[in-house]
């Protein structure tokens, strides 16, 4: 196989990557990870909130 | 134990607050170079020329401000986001310090007149080195800190702002392979064609993965928060990073149309950029849709305004960027002010806006405020930068289509309708034009710079403690 050849699979090959990972992000199967994943930003925001009143003991 | 450990906001408020300082200066510097043009007699002595100060400005505004704004942001978004402090907070510190020594010697050297002449990457060949040694830095803090994450998820921010280092590594290291003569001049050790398609792949990918990936990790983040509700689809955002990461590497041959770059590669890169079509609207229409249902918070909301406006503008010019990518249409446009325009549409409405309403997110919670100063004050930085924005590039579209058409006609014997100067001289008024959208710019960095420090003022620097994770 000639490196031009090669070349060809390997831009073939990363298309097919490409293609699989939309099938892997659209499965119904990663639908709540993907909610939880959404909610990461604000996993903390509660506490960071409630420690704005006292926020003193935190200076530095 | 737990609530005794806060996150490292140091080396964030240090960012953030010469994120604004390096605006003012880059700009500053583009608003002067803007007034040479209509009036070259401001060409006083060598260092203040045109042809020293534009490559300050590009690397001012580019690496000093938007630069800093992505450390900022991205040491504060990765913490959050991963229930940990910051991994090796004393190399962080290096990248702080590292980073503006960068700045300060290119703001030595650039005027001095030492330059590698590759645009976008001027600096000589220490600098060079100095800027790899920051940016390894960079990615250990980083990468760390995900590794010693107590989540297991990445958050898709965290994979923008990743894909961005790993990437300017890169192509900062590739681009600036040369050899040193003295300690001011090296030369690059690709020649010709070589040469240009090194750079303009170099050249093009700054544009996507420092000027694109890594803002958009800003936009993952703080879109969101700002909003008040998660992004529109999670699944998009996967999709918008991977088709991202496959297909902005092959579009750098826009730069070179009708060049000694072979016509297969040209096409290649036209088609290459046509089809980042799709993946730039897909994660505008992500950001945008966030506020789907909560419309109304844009109405009372400045920072909130500044973060929607710049996806807006992100969507107008990734329209007109794979436009001008077609050969016929850059036929028209390439080496005309269309260019400058299509430019500053992304950086003054994409890259700027959506930093700025990023630190105004960032500033009270650093300095342990409820909101900024005056509220008032982000309004009225919003309608002067955006009026300013639309007025820089409407005028260099009208500037930059009538420099293409007089450049292109012909007489009907075949000679040239319109000599080049004629074309320079029909330029001036848009040119004025575009140095009073630039100074409306500044000066609503200008107001935000007040407001920075009047905020900084009244409130004591704040490290929020780092929290567990609701699920681990």
């Amino acid at each position: 196989m000639g490196i031009n050849e090669l070349r060809s699979v390997i831009t073939l090959v990363t298309f097919l990557v490409f293609v699989g990972i939309v099938f892997w992000a659209y499965s119904s199967r990663r639908k709540d990870e993907f909610d939880a994943a959404a909610m990461l930003p604000w996993d903390d925001d509660e506490p960071m909130t409630s420690d704005q009143s006292h926020r003193g003991a935190t200076n530095h | 134990m737990q609530s005794q450990a806060t996150y490292n906001y140091k080396v964030v408020r240090q960012f953030t607050v010469m994120t604004v300082i390096w605006g003012v200066v880059g700009m500053l510097v583009g608003v002067f170079i803007a007034a040479e043009l209509i009036w070259p007699d401001l060409n006083v002595v060598e260092w203040l020329s045109y042809g020293r100060l534009r490559p300050l400005h590009t690397n001012a505004v580019i690496f000093a401000f938007g630069g800093c704004g992505l450390f900022a942001t991205s040491y504060y978004v990765v913490q959050r986001t991963c229930h940990t402090r910051l991994y090796a907070p004393a190399l962080a510190a290096f990248t702080f310090w590292g980073w503006q020594l960068v700045i300060v010697l290119a703001a030595i050297t650039l005027p001095m007149g030492y330059t590698s002449s590759k645009e976008y990457a001027e600096l000589e060949w220490p600098i060079d080195i100095l800027i790899a040694l920051v940016w390894i830095a960079y990615a250990v803090v980083f990468f760390g800190t995900i590794a010693k994450r107590k989540v297991s998820h990445i958050y898709v921010a965290n994979w923008f702002y990743g894909g961005f280092i790993l990437a300017i590594a890169l192509l900062h290291i590739v681009n600036n392979l040369e050899i040193p003569v003295t300690l001011f001049k090296s030369y690059s050790v690709y020649a010709g064609v070589q040469d240009a398609m090194v750079q303009w792949w170099y050249g093009h990918n700054a544009v996507g993965f420092f000027l694109t990936a890594g803002f958009l990790g800003m936009m993952y983040y703080f879109v969101p928060k700002q909003a008040g509700r998660p992004v529109y689809s999670y699944r998009l955002s996967v999709v918008h990073f991977w088709a991202l990461i496959f297909t902005y590497m092959w579009a750098g041959p826009h730069h070179l149309h009708y060049t000694a770059l072979p016509d297969w590669t040209q096409s290649l890169g036209m088609v290459f950029s046509l089809i980042l079509l799709a993946p730039s609207w897909g994660g505008m229409i992500n950001g945008i849709m966030t506020l789907s249902g909560a419309w109304h918070k844009l109405r009372d909301d400045p920072i909130l305004k500044f973060l929607i406006t710049a996806l807006s503008f992100y969507g107008m010019s990734t329209f007109e960027g794979p436009m001008m990518s077609i050969k016929t249409v850059n036929a028209l446009s390439h080496y005309t002010d269309w260019t400058i325009g299509h430019v500053h549409s992304g950086a003054l409405g994409w890259v700027a806006m959506i930093t700025i309403g990023s630190i105004y997110y960032l500033l009270p919670r650093l300095y342990g405020k409820n909101e900024m100063y005056s509220v008032k004050l982000i309004s009225m930085h919003f309608w002067i930068a955006t009026v300013g924005v639309v007025l820089y590039i409407a005028s260099l579209w009208i500037a930059g289509v009538m420099q293409g058409l007089m450049w292109r006609a012909t007489n009907p014997d075949g000679t040239l309708t319109y000599s080049f100067v004629e074309s320079v001289k029909a330029s001036y008024p848009f040119w004025t034009i575009r140095l009073a959208g630039g100074t409306l710019f500044l000066a609503g960095m200008l107001i935000m710079t007040y407001n920075m420090f009047k905020t900084m003022a009244g409130g004591k620097a704040v490290d929020a403690p780092v929290l567990a994770p609701a699920h681990a």
